[in-house]
């Protein structure tokens, strides 16, 4: 074995620089602290720490970094939406994308590659058409593009799909993208960490302390915590803790599954979605089809996999594509899916004075990651909701002023 | 493949079944605030536990509450509608199948 191996495997403490620190007790106060070390949540502290200079800050986590829906999305990327809030919103976070490697210095696999969303009938074409023109009004690249052109681009797609859902057109999303989604957890978590963030996992929330109407601290399993501000990001679990400061909201969780084929050559270039199949696939760099179809037809806190789920999504994988016949699937999985009526999220203040939700991000949560940091920070900095999130308030509800997104939704759910 | 017993058709496969939400109790649309209703209208209990749901056995089109824990998807119960009416006193005699 060679000396400095020897060394290292015997060094007791460790000569690689870690990604993020580790802190054997929590401290007795925080200026903020943040439930989940997912996406969103390390996003928050990064912005916070970055942009705002609020560096004592607290993210906990009762799994490990980066292990809830952050780690079992299928890591599609874009903004083509239908409501002006929502294409705004998701518009600026594929701006973030673009320039987060080199924020982190650290290589995301951002790829660009364009985004289809099939229609198979004459009412999914009039809503592509809607689409594109809100997405080109806020400067957003989509157009409803023919058959002939989706013919082009995808030549070994089988455009009848079978026989029994024919291709008409499709939404193209140039922007479109995908990326590693561990990395941006661990980009983000380690922005923070160097900015003084501590991100404790194993380490989950038992009751949030409510006086007067006002947060003033968190009890975890690790022990109790003071803290003026608490920002909630733990997508399935959201009901959970909605229930410790007593706050009620229209979040329902259903599982979303997804799954994997073994590598291949590459193929495949965009990323397809098709809503009347239920299917939205891409190949990673490393070959594989990362595959998923609509949420679980009922409710359940248990990210468990099921057949029916295979057997569905292969089934309209090979109307796609029928020379895949021969192909494996590798993994299946699942995560809890926060959703709302009206499948846009719930975001920014609420009732309880100091208690701020980054919730209801239902199957669309991953892309929105750089955003949701960088609007909730700018939330829990100043107390007031960011005017990209106006539309996405828990207040909406009670005004039955809803942020219908149903449409842009990937596949129907 | 999961199984559901269907108060009418005996154990069916979960696929021939539609989840329709949990039970829910309206409050009266005259006497009720605003925000009463807006409650009623959108928010859930979202939180994992035991509850009473509606689910509608597709093929008969016959709708039945089914108890169930939604942490562990297990089926404690499942009853024809009048039972549950009755006060959800009468539970019908089920047991989670074997298979499920």
């Amino acid at each position: 074995m060679p000396y400095r191996l020897l060394r290292f495997g015997l060094s007791r403490k460790h000569p690689e620089p870690r990604m993020f620190r580790r802190h054997d007790a929590l401290k007795p106060a925080y200026d903020v602290v943040i439930i989940g070390a997912g996406g969103h949540g390390l996003a928050a502290a990064y912005y916070l720490a970055r942009d705002h200079g609020i560096r004592n800050v607290a993210v906990l986590e009762k799994g490990y970094l980066g292990g809830g829906n952050t780690g079992r999305n299928t890591t599609i990327i874009r903004s083509n939406y239908l409501t002006p809030e929502g294409v705004k919103f998701y518009d600026e976070s594929v701006r973030l994308w673009q320039d987060l490697a080199t924020d982190f210095d650290l290589n995301l696999f951002y790829s660009t590659r364009g985004h289809f969303t099939l229609a198979h009938t004459d009412a999914a074409m009039r809503t592509m058409r809607w689409r594109a023109e809100v997405n080109k009004h806020f400067g957003v690249r989509s157009e409803a593009v023919d058959a002939a052109f989706v013919r082009r681009a995808l030549p070994m797609m089988d455009m009848s799909c079978g026989g029994h859902a024919p291709i008409l057109g499709a939404l193209f999303h140039e922007p479109g993208a995908i990326a590693r989604h561990d990395a941006v957890a661990w980009g983000y978590g380690r922005g923070a960490d160097r900015r003084g963030v501590e991100i404790h996992q194993q380490t989950e929330v038992t009751g949030i302390r409510v006086e007067g109407g006002r947060v003033v601290g968190v009890d975890t399993t690790r022990g109790a915590i003071a803290t003026p501000r608490v920002l909630c990001a733990v997508a399935g679990f959201t009901p959970r803790i909605l229930d410790m400061v007593g706050l009620k909201t229209p979040i329902y969780i259903h599982p979303l599954q997804a799954m994997v084929s073994e590598p291949v050559k590459p193929w495949l270039d965009p990323i397809i979605v098709s809503g009347s199949l239920h299917v939205y696939v891409s190949q990673t760099a490393r070959g594989e089809l990362v595959m998923g179809a609509s949420l679980d037809p009922y409710e359940l806190h248990q990210t468990r996999s099921t057949l029916d789920f295979v057997e569905g999504l292969s089934a309209h994988m090979l109307d796609l594509f029928p020379f895949l016949g021969e192909v494996k699937v590798n993994r299946q999985w699942a995560g809890l899916a926060d959703m709302t009526p009206d499948f846009a999220p719930i975001m920014g203040t609420t009732p309880v004075e100091g208690f701020f939700l980054d919730a209801g991000w239902g199957t669309w949560g991953f892309k929105a990651t750089p955003v949701c940091g960088k609007t909730m920070s700018h939330t829990v900095a100043t107390g007031r909701n960011h005017p990209l999130i106006d539309g996405f308030t828990m207040h909406r509800f009670a005004q039955y002023q809803l942020t219908g997104e149903k449409g842009a939704a990937s596949v129907g759910h | 493949m999961k199984i559901l017993v269907c108060p009418l058709n005996g154990p069916r496969p979960v696929s021939e079944f539609a989840y329709g939400g949990e039970v829910r109790t309206m409050p009266d649309p005259d006497s009720c605030s605003d925000a009463e209703w807006s409650a009623y209208v959108f928010n859930r209990s979202g939180s994992p536990g035991v509850k009473y749901e509606w689910w509608c056995h597709l093929a008969s089109g016959y709708w039945f509450i089914a108890q169930r824990d939604t942490l562990r998807d297990v089926v404690l119960a499942t009853l024809p509608v009048e039972a549950v009416r009755a006060g959800l006193g009468a539970k019908t005699p089920r047991a989670e199948d074997p298979r499920a």
